[in-house]
C-alpha cells in the first residue's frame, strides 16, 4: 500500500505520520500545493497547526489544491484518515460531518486517554446498517465494536460538536468511530465522541494520533490497528 | 473599496468558554450584573464588491456550523 | 548623515557610562549620531557585551573530545556519531516574561529554536526551567500560568515536543521570574553552518517575518526625540511571537542548508539587526553594509535606528554568494516566507547602515562588537542570610504531617498540570520525559529526558536543573551540586555526558552580594566541570535580576546533554515490582541546611555542605553502567525534600508502597531528621533484585540496601521520626498543585 501525508505550512505531525504509515507500506508526503496525489492508495491528513490554524483550525487548508484533490480521491472511495488537524480539516472541507472547537477547560492537553470502538452509550441507536458501515471503513477493520485503544490525545481545539439533530442521525448510522471512555474526555466532546466516519465509511477523522502509538518505546502501539486495518483491508 | 466589519460569534447554545472564563473573572473585579458575554472575533476588511462579503463569511471566514456571522459596510 | 543627533547625553539614558560614551568617541573619531549611539548601547550593553561576566566565564572548560561547536557560535554541538551532531543551547527571557508573561515565554523559545536551527539542526526538544514567587501571591500564579501557556503555545505550534523541564516557586522571584527555555537539535555535521560572515562581495539575505516596532523599549530614549507625545502607542515593548511563521523559516533555512545555498546564518534576537550583522562580520573578520531601505517593514515610517535595533521576531540573517540569490529567494518564496537582499559584505572592517545611496551610519566593526570595556566584579561575601525566612509549616509537626507538607510544597509537587499543556511526543523521539515530579500524562518519566536518534543508532538524555536557594545559601557548593544533579539524573538514564550548556540568572552585579555569589558561582560550575571532564559548550547570562526586596536568588540553571546505546534501556523513576528491594546508592550525607524542610521551617540561612565530586561520579558511573545492563528495575535521583520524598515519589508513581528503614543512614551520623528530609548530592534510591543491587556495592561507592517495594502505605522507620502515611494521602499532597495554582484569592 503506498500512503500519501500531506504537508501545509505549519504541519507538525506529518513526520511522524510518515513514519507510521511507512510500517504499513510505503509512504510519501504531498505538498499542499500539489493537485496530483501521484497514485497513492491512502492518504493522510496529519496533524500540526496548518497555516498557523489561524482564523480556525483548518479553516484556510481546506481551500489547498491538495485538499482538492483529497475531496475527489474520497469522493471516489479511497481511504482517507484526518488526525487531529487533519480532522479539524476534514470537518471544514464538509468530507466529515461536526466541528471542532477550542476545549472546554481552554488550555493544550496533551494526555494519553482510552477509546472505545464504536462505543455507543446508546446501542440501540446503532442499526445493522451501522455495524455494516464500520465493516466498510477500513481503518476500523480489525477493530471489533467495544474494544478499547490507548491513544494520546495533543490538542487546544478538540471539543467536537454537532446540532443534537445531526449527532443522533450519525450515531443512528454507526457513523461514531471512536468515543472516549468514560471518566476520560478530555476536551468537553458531545456524546464524548473522539472521531467519526463519513456516510461511506472510507474518511476517517479523531483528534487522538494513532500515529503517535506505533511503538511501545514512545508510548503505546493500539494507533498502529488503524494503519494495519486499512492496509489489511486493502490485500 | 468599501470598508466593512465582519463580526463573528459564537452560534447560540454553543458552550462558549472564553465567555464563561471572561464572566468568571467579573466579580473579582468588582463588576456585578453582567451575564451572557460571549467572546467573537472581528475581522475588518476593504472590498470592492461588499455584495461578495456573504459569500465569503459562509465559506471562510465563519463555520456556519458552530458560528453567526454579521457584516457591517462602513 | 540624517540621522537624530545625539542630544546632550542621551547615552546615559540608554544605560552608558560617560567613560563608556568617550571610549566610543575615541574609537570613532568623533561624536556618534543617533544610529551609531543606538547601536553601540545595544551592542555594548550587559546583555549583549556580557560586560560584567566574560572574564569570569573565562574560567569554563570549553574543550573535549566530542564537541563540534563550542562558546561563540549560535549554539554548542556534540558528536552522536556516524557524522550526526546534538546542538544545545539555553537562554533566558526573564524580564520579558515579567512583563507579559504569555509573550515572553512564547519568544523566549522562539528565539532558543533559532538558535539551534541557525547551525542547520532540526530542533528536536524544548526543555525549560521556571522559578516564580509563592504560589499564594496573584502575580506568581497570573506569571506562571502565561508563561505555561507561552511555552505551551509556541512549541506545541512549531511541532517541536517539550520533554521536560522543572519549576520552582520561592519568594525572591516574586517581582522577577524566570524563564530559562533550552532546545536540543540535531545535524548531520557536513550539512552545519557557522554564523562567521564569510566571502566579500557576497549578498546578506534577511528572512522571516517584517520588521515592525516591537522590543525597541531600550532605545525609547531616541524614540522620544523622535515621537511627539501623544505617539506611546509607537513604542511597543513587547515581541509578539508567531510560531507559525517560524515553523516555515524553520524548514526553509534547513532545506537551504541541505542544498548548500547559504554561506553562513545567523538568527536575529536581542539587539536584532545590529547585533545579528555586527556578530557575523566580527566573527568573519570583514565588513558589511546594511541598506535599511531595503528591509521589509510592517509600519511604513520606521526610523533607520529602529529598523536596526528592532526585536521583531522570526527573522534570519544569511550570507549568500551572488549566484545563488536567486535560488535563495525562491525557495523563501516556496515556504510562503519574506526574504530580501538587504546588504552586503564588503572589506571594509566597517558595518555601514544605509538608507538607498545615504550613509548613516558608519562605524568599525571591532569597536561596535567587541570594543565594549570589560569590568572587574567587587565581590564581597555578605554577612549572613539576606533572603526572608517564613515559617509555613507548624512548629512540632508530625513527621507524617512534615512530609505531606514537603510533597505538597509546590517546588516538589507534581508539576502535570503544567506538563500536560506541553506536546511532549510530536517527532517520534521521546523515549522518557524529564517532568519535575515524575509525572508526565502522557509517555514515560524519568531523571532525564531521553531521545530516540536512530540516524546515530543511539540516544540522548537531557536534564536541566538548578536549586537557586541551595546556591544562595553557598553558591559555590549549590553551583556544584546543580551539576552533579544533572550528572545523575543523565546516569540514571544510563547516559554518559557530552556537554554542558547553562545560563547564569543574577542580580545587579555592580553590587557586592550578586557579585560575589556569581563569581563563586562560576568557580563551582569551573571546577566541577573540569572535575567531570564536561566542556561548556555554550551558554548566556542573565543579570540584573531584582525586585524591591533585592536580589533573585543567584540561579545557575544548567542543562546537560549525554549519550547513551540504546533508548529502551532507561527503567522509570516509580518502583516496577512488589517485592522488589530498595537500596541507596552513592555517598550521600544528607543535611538540613538549604533544604525545603528548612525553607518550611523558615530556617534558611548560609552554608551548604562541601559536596564530594569524585565521589559523586564513581556513583554515577556505577548507576549508569548497572542502568545499562539492565540490573535495575528504577531508579531515582534523591533531590529535593530529601530520601522520605524520593521514597514517597517513587511509590506514588506505581501506585505500591514501600517499606523500609533508615538505620543505614543514622550510622552514617545522620539525625533521623536529616536521614527523612535532609538533601544534599550523590544519592540514588534503586529498586529491584537484591542480589543485583548488592553486586553494585564497590569501594568508594557505597550501597545499603533500606527496605523493600511492599503493601499500600510509605512506611519509613528512622527512630523517633518514623512515619507511616497511606499512598492514597501521599497522593493527595503531591497532586495538590492544580487546586494550588488555580485558587482564587
Amino acid at each position: 500500500m503506498i500512503w500519501g501525508v500531506l504537508q501545509f505550512p505549519g504541519s507538525c505531525d506529518e513526520r511522524d505520520a510518515l513514519h507510521a504509515c511507512s510500517l504499513m507500506g510505503e509512504a510519501r508526503l504531498i505538498w499542499h500545493e500539489s493537485r496530483d496525489l501521484g497514485g497513492v492508495d491512502g492518504v493522510v491528513v496529519p496533524g500540526g497547526f496548518s497555516y498557523g490554524d489561524y482564523l480556525r483550525a483548518g479553516a484556510i487548508a481546506r481551500f489547498s489544491p491538495a485538499m482538492e484533490a483529497v475531496a475527489e480521491f474520497a469522493a471516489g472511495g479511497g481511504p482517507v484518515l484526518g488526525i487531529c488537524n487533519g480532522f479539524q480539516v476534514l470537518c471544514e472541507a464538509g468530507l466529515l460531518p461536526g466541528a471542532l472547537l477550542r476545549n472546554e477547560e481552554l488550555r493544550f492537553l496533551c494526555r494519553q486517554v482510552d477509546l472505545v470502538a464504536d462505543g455507543s452509550p446508546s446501542p440501540e441507536l446503532t442499526t445493522p446498517e451501522g455495524g455494516q458501515l464500520r465493516k466498510r471503513s477500513p481503518f476500523l477493520a480489525g477493530i471489533e465494536s467495544g474494544e478499547t485503544l490507548s491513544i494520546p490525545v495533543k490538542h487546544g481545539e478538540g471539543r467536537y460538536y454537532a446540532p443534537e439533530e445531526m449527532l443522533d442521525e450519525i450515531e443512528a448510522r454507526g457513523q461514531v468511530a471512536f468515543r472516549y471512555a468514560p471518566g476520560q474526555n478530555p476536551n468537553g466532546s458531545v456524546r464524548d465522541i473522539a472521531g467519526v466516519i463519513n456516510e461511506a465509511g472510507n474518511v476517517l477523522g479523531l483528534m487522538p494520533h494513532p500515529e503517535h502509538a506505533v511503538d511501545a518505546l514512545t508510548g503505546s502501539i493500539d494507533g498502529l490497528r488503524l494503519f494495519e486495518g486499512a492496509a489489511g483491508a486493502r490485500v | 473599496m468599501a470598508k466593512a466589519r465582519v463580526l463573528i460569534r459564537p452560534k447560540e447554545g454553543i458552550l462558549d468558554p472564553q465567555g464563561k472564563a471572561v464572566e468568571r473573572a467579573l466579580p473579582a473585579l468588582g463588576f456585578e450584573g453582567i451575564e451572557h458575554v460571549r467572546v467573537g472575533r472581528m475581522v475588518e476588511l476593504e472590498a470592492e464588491d461588499p455584495e461578495q462579503l456573504a459569500e465569503l463569511c459562509e465559506k471562510l471566514l465563519a463555520n456556519p456550523l458552530i458560528e453567526d456571522y454579521e457584516i457591517q459596510t462602513l | 548623515m540624517s540621522a537624530p543627533a545625539a542630544s546632550s547625553s542621551p547615552h546615559r539614558e540608554l544605560g552608558l557610562t560617560d567613560t563608556e560614551f568617550e571610549l566610543i568617541c575615541e574609537k570613532l573619531g568623533r561624536e556618534p549620531n543617533g544610529v551609531e549611539l543606538a547601536m553601540f548601547s545595544l551592542l555594548w550593553s550587559e546583555h549583549c557585551a556580557y560586560k560584567h561576566s566574560r572574564k569570569l566565564l573565562r574560567r569554563l572548560p570549553t574543550e573535549g573530545e566530542r564537541v563540534v561547536m563550542g562558546p561563540g557560535e549560535n549554539a554548542g554541538a556534540v558528536d552522536v556519531g556516524n557524522g550526526y551532531a546534538v546542538a544545545f543551547k539555553v537562554e533566558s527571557h526573564n524580564h520579558p516574561s515579567a512583563v507579559e508573561p504569555f509573550q515572553g515565554a512564547a519568544t523566549g523559545v522562539g528565539g532558543i529554536l533559532r538558535d539551534v536551527f541557525a547551525l542547520g539542526a532540526r530542533p528536536i526538544a524544548i526543555l525549560d526551567s521556571l522559578r516564580f514567587g509563592e504560589l499564594d501571591s496573584v502575580r506568581s500564579r497570573h506569571l506562571l500560568d502565561g508563561a505555561v501557556r507561552g511555552i505551551g503555545h509556541y512549541g506545541n505550534s512549531i511541532g517541536v515536543p517539550t520533554v521536560g523541564g522543572e519549576i520552582y516557586f520561592e519568594a525572591p522571584y516574586e517581582h522577577n521570574c524566570l524563564v530559562n527555555a533550552m532546545c536540543v537539535g540535531l545535524a548531520r555535521q557536513d550539512e552545519m553552518v557557522r554564523a562567521a560572515a564569510a566571502g566579500i562581495g557576497n549578498a546578506v539575505v534577511l528572512m522571516g517575518a517584517s520588521t515592525g516596532r516591537d522590543g525597541i523599549g531600550g532605545a525609547s530614549v531616541l524614540a522620544s526625540a523622535e515621537l511627539g507625545d501623544g505617539d506611546e502607542a509607537k513604542r511597543p515593548t513587547v515581541q509578539i511571537g508567531d510560531p507559525f511563521e517560524e515553523a516555515k523559516v524553520l524548514e526553509c533555512c534547513l532545506e537551504l542548508l541541505a542544498k548548500g545555498l547559504l554561506v553562513s546564518l545567523q538568527d536575529l534576537g536581542a539587539a536584532g539587526l545590529t547585533s545579528s550583522a555586527g556578530e557575523m562580520a566580527s566573527a568573519g573578520g570583514v565588513g558589511i553594509d546594511i541598506d535599511v531601505g531595503r528591509v521589509p517593514l510592517r509600519e511604513a515610517d520606521m526610523e533607520p535606528f529602529e529598523i536596526m535595533v528592532s526585536e521583531s521576531q522570526e527573522r534570519m540573517l544569511a550570507v549568500v554568494e551572488p549566484g545563488k540569490v536567486s535560488d535563495v529567494l525562491a525557495l523563501c518564496e516556496k515556504w510562503q516566507t519574506g526574504a530580501a537582499e538587504i546588504g552586503v559584505i564588503t572589506d571594509s572592517g566597517q558595518i555601514r547602515v544605509l538608507r538607498g545611496e545615504e550613509v548613516v551610519g558608519d562605524m568599525p566593526v571591532e569597536a561596535l562588537v567587541d570594543g565594549c570595556p570589560l569590568y572587574d566584579l567587587s565581590p564581597a561575601e555578605p554577612e549572613g542570610w539576606i533572603y526572608g525566612n517564613r515559617a509555613t509549616l507548624a512548629e512540632g509537626a508530625s513527621a507524617e504531617e512534615t512530609l505531606l507538607a514537603l510533597l505538597g510544597s509546590p517546588s516538589i509537587a507534581s508539576k502535570r498540570w503544567a506538563f500536560e499543556q506541553y506536546d511532549a511526543l510530536v517527532g517520534s523521539r521521546t523515549a522518557r520525559q524529564q517532568v519535575a515530579g515524575g509525572e508526565a500524562a502522557a509517555g514515560d518519566t524519568a531523571d532525564a529526558a531521553v531521545l530516540a536518534i536512530p540516524e546515530a543508532g543511539n540516544a540522548v538524555a537531557v536534564s536541566i536543573d538548578g536549586n537557586g536557594r541551595r546556591v544562595a545559601c553557598d553558591p559555590y557548593a549549590g553551583t556544584v551540586e546543580a551539576v552533579l544533579e544533572c550528572t545523575q539524573n543523565l546516569a540514571c538514564a544510563g547516559a554518559e555526558p557530552l556537554g554542558l550548556t547553562n545560563c547564569l540568572n543574577f542580580g545587579n552585579p555592580e553590587k557586592p552580594t550578586p557579585a560575589w555569589q556569581l563569581d563563586r558561582a562560576v568557580t563551582g560550575l569551573a571546577e566541577a566541570c573540569e572535575a567531570l571532564g564536561v566542556p561548556v559548550v555554550g551558554g548566556n547570562v542573565s543579570l540584573y535580576n531584582e525586585g524591591p526586596e533585592g536580589p533573585i536568588y543567584p540561579t545557575p540553571v544548567v542543562g546537560m546533554v549525554g549519550e547513551l546505546p540504546d533508548p529502551g534501556l532507561p527503567p522509570g523513576s516509580a518502583f516496577a515490582r512488589e517485592g522488589d528491594a530498595i537500596a541507596l546508592l552513592g555517598p550521600f550525607s544528607p543535611s538540613l541546611a538549604g533544604s525545603e524542610l528548612a525553607k518550611l521551617r523558615g530556617e534558611l540561612e548560609m552554608g551548604l555542605p562541601q559536596p564530594d565530586i569524585a565521589g559523586v561520579a564513581a556513583a554515577c558511573a556505577t548507576v549508569r553502567d548497572a542502568v545499562r545492563a539492565g540490573k535495575l528495575a528504577s531508579v531515582h535521583d534523591i533531590s529535593d525534600g530529601g530520601l522520605s520524598c524520593a521514597l514517597a515519589e517513587s511509590a506514588i508513581g506505581a501506585g505500591l508502597g514501600c517499606r523500609v528503614d533508615l538505620q543505614p543512614l543514622r550510622e552514617r551520623g545522620c539525625s533521623p531528621e536529616e536521614a527523612l528530609f535532609g538533601e544534599g548530592a550523590g544519592g540514588f534510591l534503586l529498586s529491584g533484585d537484591p542480589a543485583a543491587l548488592e553486586s553494585l556495592a564497590t569501594e568508594g561507592v557505597p550501597l545499603v540496601l533500606l527496605g523493600k517495594v511492599d503493601g499500600e502505605n510509605v512506611e519509613i522507620a528512622a527512630g523517633d521520626r518514623s512515619l507511616t502515611i497511606s499512598l492514597e494521602d501521599a497522593e493527595r499532597a503531591w497532586r495538590s498543585l492544580p487546586g494550588q495554582v488555580e485558587a482564587v484569592s
